[in-house]
Formats: C-alpha cells, structure tokens, sequence
C-alpha cells in the first residue's frame, strides 16, 4: 500500500483509494460503537448491584443500629438480709429456693424510693413495675446467688427496662398517637420522665445481645447461644467437609480413572450441588435423628447435615483449583522420580490451596446463612443455656433471626435487624480470614 | 531386525557408530498408541552410553512420544498405549516388576518448557534428592546441590539468592536450574525435550555449551526442532517422519551424507 502510494502521483490517488478507507471507518465506528455500548451495560449492571447493596445495608442498618444500645433504669437497692435470708442461710442454695416474690420486694421497694412514691399507693407501686424487665426479679437473685457478700449492703443495680418502654426511648413508639393505641400509657409516660430527670434512666451498650440466651422478653433475649451453636456447627463442618472434600477431589481428579463411573459420579456431585438443602435437613432427620439417635437440635447434627450441602460446593471449587494447575508442575514432579502421590501432596496441592480456601470459605459461608435444614433437625428451639458441647442443644444465627422475625414486639423487631448485623459481621470475619490466607499461602511462591 | 521388518512398512536406514561405544538404551519396534490413533509405527534404535543422540523430524513425526516413553512419561497420559520393547541396560522398563518411581530416577527429563517448582533454588534442586534419600545430612544435601548446580553452569550466576524462588530467574537460567535438578538425582541418562525451543539465542548456547559439558557423564537423548542445534550437539541423529524412525547414525553423516531422500529434504528444508 505505502509502496503504490509513493510510486503513483498524488494527484491520482483517490477514488478507489479514498473509498476503501472510508469503508474501513464506517465499520470502525460501529465496532466501536458497540464496545462503547457494552461498557455503558457494564457500569449499568455494576451501579445496580451497588445501589441494591447499598439499600439492602442501609435498611438492615437503620432498623438494627439501635439494638446495640439498651435503655436501663439504674437503682439503688438495699439487699435487706431479713428479707433475702429470713432464717440467716446465705448459701448460694438457699439464695436459689424458698419465695421467689422476696425479690419482687426489694425491687419495688427501691422503686418507691428512687421515684419517691407513697408507700400505701399501690396502683403507682404496680406501674412503676411495669417499667422494669419482668427478668429483674431473677436477675437480682442469681446475682446474690454469685455473690453473698451483697447482702447487707447498698448497692447501685443497673436494672433492664422492658422492651416496650426501650421502644419507647429509641422513639419506634411514639408519644403522639392516642393513648389507647399506646403500649406506653400517659402514666408510664410520666415516671420515665421522673426517672429521667433523676439521671436513672439511660441508654448503654447491650451487651446482653451478645450473651443472653432465648428469652420472651425482647430486653433479656441475645444471640449468645445462637453465636456458640453457629459456631460449633462451623467447626463441625470445617472439620468434616475439608478433609473429605479435598480428599475426595484428589481421588477423583488426579488419580481416579476416567470411565463411565467417575463421570457419573461427576455429573451426580454437581447435581447435589443443585439439591434444594430442605431436602438434606430431612435426610439429616431421617438418618442421624430417627436412625442414628443423635440429639435432636444439637449443633453436631447440624453440623453434619450441613457438611452434606457443603461438600458438593468443596469438591467442585477443590477440582477447579487442581484442574487449574499447569500439567508442566505434575510433569516435573514425576520427572524427577516422584510418585504420583508425592507430586500431588508436593507440587500440585500447595498451588491449588489458594482455591480449594476460597471454595471452602464460599461454602462455610453458605452452611452458615443455612436455615431450612437446621428447621428440619430441631435447631429452631427454645434455648436459654450455653451449649457446653456439640451434643447439648442450640440454635443457630439463622434460625435465631427467622424466630424473631415472626415475633410481634418492636424490640425484636430491631433485635431481628440487629441479629442480622452480626451475621453478616460474621461473614465478614470468615471471608477476611480467607484472604489472610489466601496471601498466606501464595507469598509461598 | 527380522520382528522390525515385520511391523514396519520399511527398513530403517541404519548407519553404525564409528566410535562403537557400548549401547545404553536398546528399543525394539516400539508402537505407541493414543485410543484409536497409532502414533509410531515402530521404532527400533540404540542409543549409545555417554553421548548425545539428537531426535529430529518436523513437528507431530512421533519424536517427543518416543522420548516420553524411554521414562514412561507416557503412562500418565490417559489411552496411551505402548507396545514393543525397551531395554536400560538389558533391563525392561515395562517390565511390570520393575518400579516406575525407579527408573525416572535413573532417566531424568528436562521439558520443552522450563518448569521450576514454586520454590526456593536451593529447594528446586534438593527436591529429588530428599525424596529419594540420597543425602544422609544437611551438609551432604548442601554439596549435592552446589555440585549439581556448577555441573548446571548455573552456581556462580545463583550463589547469593539460593533461597530466592527459582521462578524469578530468567527462562534460560530456569531451564539449567532444571537440568540441575534433574542431574541432582545423579541419573543415567537425561532426556530433554526441545529444551532450548523457549529461549533466546544466548541462553540456548549456554545450554547447548552445558549439554556438551555433561555428555562426559551422562547418556543425553534431545529431541530439537533446530537442526543446527543437532549438528552442533549431537553424536548420533535420528530422523523421524510420520511415526517413523526413517535414517538414524552419527550426526556428521546424517547431514553431510544423508542416504535416504526424505532426509535429505527435510534437512535441506524441503518440507518441515
């Protein structure tokens, strides 16, 4: 072309010359008309995604944010031993049993005196009570029980308001609607205010959010026990799913021979992958509840259960990362006399680490935002006490929240938002985790 | 000779060694056979002990299938299947006794790519000592792979970073870290497959300069694409052609005096 160009005049040039050219724009201008196109649907779809997420966080944010702090009435109360221990025991046991009301007493008498009512005025005395958590009561006594030493003196207690008064506080229950419709009524209105101006009343950090068990007052209710149970049931699935996922992917992928048989047995693992994970909480129930007579809402079985939805997730993400390996690596293994397993456990599974990390992560992520399964094997119970063990029951984060969920009070309903918070906080943790060791493993090379 | 003329279509044109040096591999109508497809039709050849046998012929001839198969580098392709015999030193290596992890430990293989394992030099080339046990101490492991490395032409370039990844080098000084590990293991023979194919001229002639240098010590089979590559390191060629083993004898020979027509275009670049 540059050749005819400096051999023919200029004046010729031209025709032909000048059409050809311009025939190249054209096509050029919708080529990359089209890439321009393309990139405009691209940043499209990414600023979609990013305003649903940004959407989803906020709503989730500013219905929870406010569980994190508690409204709390703060008393001075007199631990009158004639009334906590008539007969002069102190134990821990005798604290624990005998009249339960005797703390019913101390409580309403530190009321009368804090909000300074009459004594002989019951009416005021029962809706000052309404105030406070109806979990006051044992409260103050297991807090005598740790302590003995309490009795006799005068001590500043922080007391738990109820949730309705907490809703209160934070404003979801508002002072300008009709009495009738109030759950706080014009009187209890004027003691928080009394309360509040005598610096009684405040709001703190809920840590019981954190450490209480199950509870039908929304004030004592936490996701402790559901932390723990995820927990247990985290390492239950880490613990199984690991080994025998990437165990079994090794098999199939590096030393397996390819027949008939191990394509089914591909083509049925990617096909497990897609089972609704209902489907395992009722083989879970079937199996190691009625048949195997495993406790019934304990994290193991949980666990277990959950390691079958889990395991499809590893194999796959495991024989993608084997898969990915350059031969060359398998190649050199073997040149140099290395058997087979020492070139896979030597060469190729420490490069495929990164990946089979993540597929794990991904799938431990899963087990732990699984709720339909766990509903199937009874870990939607009411469970107040720490599970010591795997075997004792629980609940998990999911199950927590779809529980609270269906609950009518506004203070679950912010507790729901809230238990929704930690999950994802809990997610969070998990996939940072991944990728501390995700770079742990690749600085290697 | 009589079971090779029975299989293939024809003679191989044979001319023998002057030096007669005494043969360290011995092949006899070997056929390979990926599922359905033949490969090599069978190829029957000695190659001589202490001297560099250069496989050449245009690409897909069969010449690295054959040389994948004197260490059974084959068996981990799947439906490849190898018939006929080959012999290390009178001994059958698809004999079924005989322990694979074995022989590639006394027939080393360097690739037509360098392929360095993820790890440090010194870990490079210690590997295929570690795993076979061939160092009794730390000190000892130490001098094999000083050792290994200077018989690699590549100690001096390397002694400072030894702990350095061997992925960071540059790809010829990656190819000799190669043959390091692979001479570590102190094996027979090396097979090297188009070793220099990914290098640039200057790293190739320091492999072909190293590749001289070990001959004195070992039995070097190299499959190569670059004919002057052949002429210059090799004793012995071997042309193949579509699964053959068409003239074989020693390299000054083949080139100058080719006896047989499809070598003679081949290396004049006839076809190829």
């Amino acid at each position: 072309m540059t050749e005819a160009a400096s051999t023919v005049p200029a004046s010729r040039l031209g025709g032909a010359e000048v059409r050809k050219i311009s025939k190249i724009d054209i096509g050029l201008k919708r080529r990359y008309a089209a890439e321009r196109r393309f990139r405009t649907y691209g940043v499209l779809a990414v600023t979609i995604a990013i305003c649903f997420l940004v959407a989803l966080f906020s709503s989730i944010v500013s219905r929870g944010y406010t569980a994190f702090q508690q409204t709390r009435i703060s008393m001075i109360v007199d631990f009158d031993p004639n009334i906590i221990a008539p007969d002069g025991d102190r134990s821990a046991d005798a604290v624990m049993s005998g009249n339960a009301f005797r703390f019913d007493d101390l409580i309403a008498a530190s009321l009368q005196k804090t909000l300074e009512l009459d004594p002989n005025d019951e009416d005021a005395l029962y809706d000052a009570l309404d105030l406070l958590s109806k979990g006051s009561a044992p409260m103050l006594r297991s807090m005598i029980a740790n302590d003995p030493s309490l009795i006799g003196t005068k001590r500043n207690v922080d007391f738990y308001a109820t949730g309705d008064v907490d809703s209160f506080i934070k404003g979801s229950i508002r002072a300008d609607i009709p009495e009738s419709q109030r759950l706080i009524k014009d009187k209890h209105i004027a003691l928080i205010e009394k309360l509040e101006n005598e610096g009684a009343l405040r709001l703190a950090f809920n840590t019981g959010l954190f450490t209480n068990g199950a509870s039908t007052r929304p004030e004592m209710a936490g996701v402790g026990v559901a932390l723990v149970g995820s927990l247990y049931m985290m390492l239950v699935v880490l613990v199984l799913s690991l080994p025998l996922g990437v165990a079994g992917s090794i098999y199939l992928e590096e030393f397996a021979p390819k027949n008939r048989w191990t394509d089914l047995i591909e083509v049925n693992i990617n096909n497990l992958a897609a089972v609704p994970s209902i489907v395992y909480g009722l083989l879970g129930l079937a199996v190691f509840i009625n048949f195997a007579h495993l406790p019934r809402s304990a994290s193991l079985v949980g666990g277990l259960v959950l390691t079958l939805t889990t395991l499809p997730t590893i194999i796959i993400a495991t024989r993608a990362a084997l898969k990915a390996v350059p031969p060359s690596i398998r190649e050199a293994g073997l040149g140099v006399g290395a058997s087979k397993m020492q070139t896979v456990f030597h060469h190729v599974l420490p490069l495929a680490m990164p990946g089979v990390l993540t597929g794990t992560i991904i799938g431990l992520a899963h087990a732990l935002g699984e709720t339909a399964p766990l509903l199937m094997i009874g870990m939607k119970a009411f469970v107040v006490e720490y599970p010591t063990t795997p075997f004792d029951p629980a609940t998990a984060l999911p199950t927590q929240i779809y529980m609270w969920a269906t609950e009518p009070e506004r203070a679950f309903t912010e507790r729901t938002s809230a238990a929704i918070i930690v999950l994802l906080a809990f997610l969070l943790a998990m996939n940072s985790l991944a990728i501390i060791l995700r770079r742990a493993f690749e600085r290697r090379w | 000779m009589s079971a090779v003329q029975a299989t293939t279509a024809f003679d191989t044109v044979r001319t023998p060694d002057p030096a007669n040096r005494p043969i360290k591999i011995h092949t006899a109508s070997v056929k390979v056979t990926y599922g359905q497809k033949e490969a090599l039709h069978g190829v029957s050849i000695d190659i001589p002990e202490k001297a560099v046998t250069a496989f050449i012929g245009p690409s897909g001839c069969g010449k690295s299938t054959f040389l994948r198969c004197i260490n059974r580098m084959n068996d981990t392709i799947a439906g490849a299947r190898v018939e006929g015999t080959i012999k290390l030193d009178d001994q059958d290596i698809y004999d079924p006794d005989l322990d694979v992890v074995e022989l590639r430990a006394r027939v080393g293989m360097v690739f037509q790519k360098p392929n360095p394992f993820p790890k440090s030099i010194f870990d490079n080339v210690a590997y295929g000592p570690r795993i076979h046990g061939l160092a009794r101490s730390k000190a000892d492991l130490e001098e094999i792979v000083v050792t290994s490395l200077q018989k690699a032409s590549l100690f001096n370039e390397v002694k400072d970073r030894l702990s350095e990844p061997g992925t960071g080098l540059s790809g010829g000084q990656q190819q000799r870290l190669c043959i390091a590990r692979a001479i570590a293991v102190s094996p027979e023979v090396i097979l090297m497959d188009e070793p220099c194919s990914a290098l640039d001229p200057i790293a190739t002639a320091k492999v072909e300069e190293l590749i001289d240098e070990l001959r004195a010590n070992f039995t070097i089979v190299i499959v190569t694409h670059s004919m002057q590559q052949a002429a210059r390191v090799s004793q012995r060629t071997a042309f193949f052609h579509l699964g053959h083993l068409i003239e074989e004898g020693p390299t000054d020979h083949v080139f100058t005096n080719p006896l047989e027509q499809r070598t003679q275009d081949y290396i004049t670049g006839r076809f190829g």
